[in-house]
């Protein structure tokens, strides 16, 4: 098979850790020998069929991968395009974040580290973390900015039912950046016993490619079963949404070699690429949302898993490529796209994917052609988001 | 001026004292220029001053309060090091902050802003060997010598190399862990003192918890001298002024002196 574009995919990153110009590893020196362990760690895992054949049966017979391609018939009727749903959101814990997580999880065992530390934003990742600590037998320690602990309380809870510590970030905007500062000073405190299991496509190097190998897995199985479906074809758009962008990255890995047009959208409040500047901020150079003196700028969007003021490194460098394109969407059409899937499909997505959806809604018959198949990484569901919608939408819920 | 931190810290250690560099977040109240007075006519022979930035990784509670503090007036880069330059500090100048600052700036006019303003030394902690390369060549064209951090868990090949290219010293963190006041001095403090000096002439300085004057002396049985932070900027935190600064860094100049 050979690739249609030229440009280079989402190989492995430079041995410095770069993506272009982008990634490396802006970390302190008492992190660096673990940054050294890990990636050597990962890469002979990566490589040990035996690994690779226990984080399969984990995916499959505990995450319950794969997750299928739905044809959302009505939603396509209703726009104009047809949009298939990569359904994540049917994972255990409810999102892409186990996929991941598990994978680290392995990895520490591997390792001979039995803590788990880990930032949260809407908290699908901290309780995939805590998920697999207790599957593991790990200790597990959750950062959460104290904002997002009111607006995702269920969450908190979920994580203190699967055994996990969950401790509210007080300092600076009190949200995800904040619960990353946190977790990395309580990781170089406690390196030698701990492995930092980041959620996203960020951080020093080797997270951000390690990460996205472990996300892959939607991308790969979503490329065949597009196969299936459409002929032999390949989708004309795949899209997803970025904050820290590891959903997006662990698709456009799948399609990246194809012609299929890829599409991050980031939160309007949030939109590090097109609105922010290259930046160094936990430990990778990307594109990031900051004042002119490079203090790093607060994100603001309805959904606590997008607000986050940088981006994955990767995702910096396919947007300067030309590869991948990150457009933004307001908070009010999130919340349309949240209510459209609903009552057209009956599938209540979580306000990060409505986001991808929301994009989509806006853009059918637009920058979409009338006709076109989009497949749409349904990274989440909607439970965790369904009292804080209704309180923006100001529908009480605690009537009874 | 070239090789002026590392000249004058290798000058006073010739002439067997302690080195004594205490840390000062720039811009933390009005009168912050004064507390830098204060502690050099104390017996500092180096400032460290901190540059607050938005996310300081590498901070415990007690810098972080006074990176928000000092952010929250307004402070700048600029503004800091204007205040530095018109604070004329008759010993070394140390700036200590995050990689960010530089980057947007751009590292040769970052390192330039800093000689212009006298500053003679730059601390960047997010910016390990594998990093700083850049940023070093730069500061070293615009006369700014450049300290490398070395930790306990560094293995002793990397140790040397981070002695051989350090410049002004070599800052040794004394424990696993992020800046903070303590009660007491880790026992890796002494051994990180003690492994950099077997690898280096450089004078080799400790960090991170050295709360106490009996601390510092202890980790001086090996080191060459501390860098002592948060303690300091806890009892300026706490409603001290220039006098309380002077007082701390002076209990600690008449140990390091008496031994």
């Amino acid at each position: 098979m050979t690739s249609l574009h030229p440009t280079p995919g989402m190989g492995e990153p430079s041995t410095s850790g770069r993506f272009g110009h982008f990634g490396g590893r802006f970390v302190p020196e008492a992190l660096l020998p673990a940054c050294l362990e890990l990636e050597d760690a990962f890469r002979s895992a990566w490589a040990d069929p035996a690994f690779r054949s226990e984080l399969d049966a984990l995916l499959r017979d505990y995450a319950g991968r794969p997750s299928p391609l739905t044809e959302a018939r009505n939603l396509s009727r209703q726009l104009g395009v047809r949009v298939l749903l990569k359904r994540d959101e049917l994972n255990h814990t409810g999102s892409h974040k186990i996929n991941n997580v598990l994978g680290q999880a392995l990895l520490a065992q591997r390792m001979g580290k039995h803590r788990l530390v880990a930032e949260t934003g809407a908290g699908q990742h901290g309780v995939a973390t805590a998920t697999a600590a207790a599957l593991f037998g790990f200790e597990c320690i959750i950062y959460m900015g104290e904002v997002d602990t009111e607006r995702q309380s269920l969450n908190v809870f979920r994580m203190n039912l699967l055994g996990a510590e969950v401790r509210p970030v007080s300092s600076g905007s009190r949200t995800l950046k904040d619960a990353v500062n946190e977790a990395m000073r309580d990781w170089v405190s406690s390196v030698e016993t701990t492995h930092f299991c980041l959620g996203s496509v960020m951080g020093p190097h080797p997270y951000p490619w390690m990460v996205r190998e472990l996300q892959r897995v939607i991308g790969d199985e979503a490329v065949v079963q597009c196969r299936a479906l459409l002929d032999g074809g390949v989708p004309d758009v795949v899209v997803a949404c970025v904050g820290g962008g590891s959903n997006a990255a662990g698709i456009f890995a799948g399609f990246v070699d194809t012609t299929a047009r890829l599409v991050g959208v980031q939160p309007e409040g949030g939109a590090a690429i097109g609105r922010g500047l290259p930046g160094v901020v936990h430990g990778s150079a990307s594109m990031l949302l900051q004042d002119e003196h490079g203090q790093v700028s607060e994100a603001h969007s309805v959904s606590a898993g997008l607000d986050y003021p940088g981006v994955g490194p990767e995702h910096a460098h396919l947007a300067a490529g030309g590869r991948a394109e990150y457009p933004s969407v307001g908070d009010a059409e999130v919340l349309e796209a949240f209510q459209l899937l609903g009552r057209t499909e009956g599938i209540i997505p979580a306000l990060e994917p409505a986001h991808a959806l929301a994009w989509v809604a806006r853009e059918a018959g637009r920058a979409i052609p009338a006709g076109a198949t989009v497949v749409v990484n349904l990274c989440g569901r909607g439970d965790k988001d369904v009292a804080h919608v209704a309180a923006l939408l100001g529908r009480p819920t605690d009537a009874g | 001026m070239s090789a002026t931190l590392e000249r004058a810290l290798r000058a006073r250690r010739d002439e067997g004292a302690k080195l004594l560099v205490p840390y000062v977040t720039g811009g933390l109240d009005e009168d912050w220029t004064q507390v830098l007075a204060a502690v050099v006519a104390a017996g500092a022979d180096a400032v460290e001053v901190g540059i607050p930035f938005s996310d300081p990784v590498m901070d415990g509670p007690t810098i972080q309060e006074a990176s928000t503090r000092a952010l929250a007036r307004g402070t700048t880069p600029a503004s800091i090091l204007a205040d530095v330059r018109r604070a004329q500090v008759d010993v070394p100048v140390i700036v200590m902050t995050y990689y960010n600052l530089a980057y947007r700036m751009g590292d040769l006019r970052f390192a330039r802003s800093l000689a212009a303003a006298g500053v003679s030394g730059a601390i960047l902690p997010d910016l390990p060997l594998e990093e700083s390369a850049v940023w070093e060549a730069e500061a070293a064209a615009a006369g700014v010598e450049t300290i490398l951090l070395a930790a306990p868990v560094t293995p002793d090949d990397r140790l040397a190399l981070i002695a051989e290219r350090s410049r002004g010293f070599v800052y040794g963190v004394s424990r696993m862990g992020i800046t903070g006041e303590r009660a007491d001095l880790a026992t890796s403090a002494g051994l990180m003192a003690k492994r950099l000096k077997a690898v280096t002439d450089r004078p080799v300085l400790i960090g991170f918890g050295i709360s106490t004057p009996a601390q510092a002396v202890e980790v001086c049985m090996e080191a060459d001298g501390v860098v002592v932070a948060s303690a300091l900027l806890r009892a300026l935190l706490d409603g001290g002024g220039p006098e309380a600064a002077a007082d701390f860094v002076g209990a600690m100049r008449a140990a390091l002196d008496a031994g």
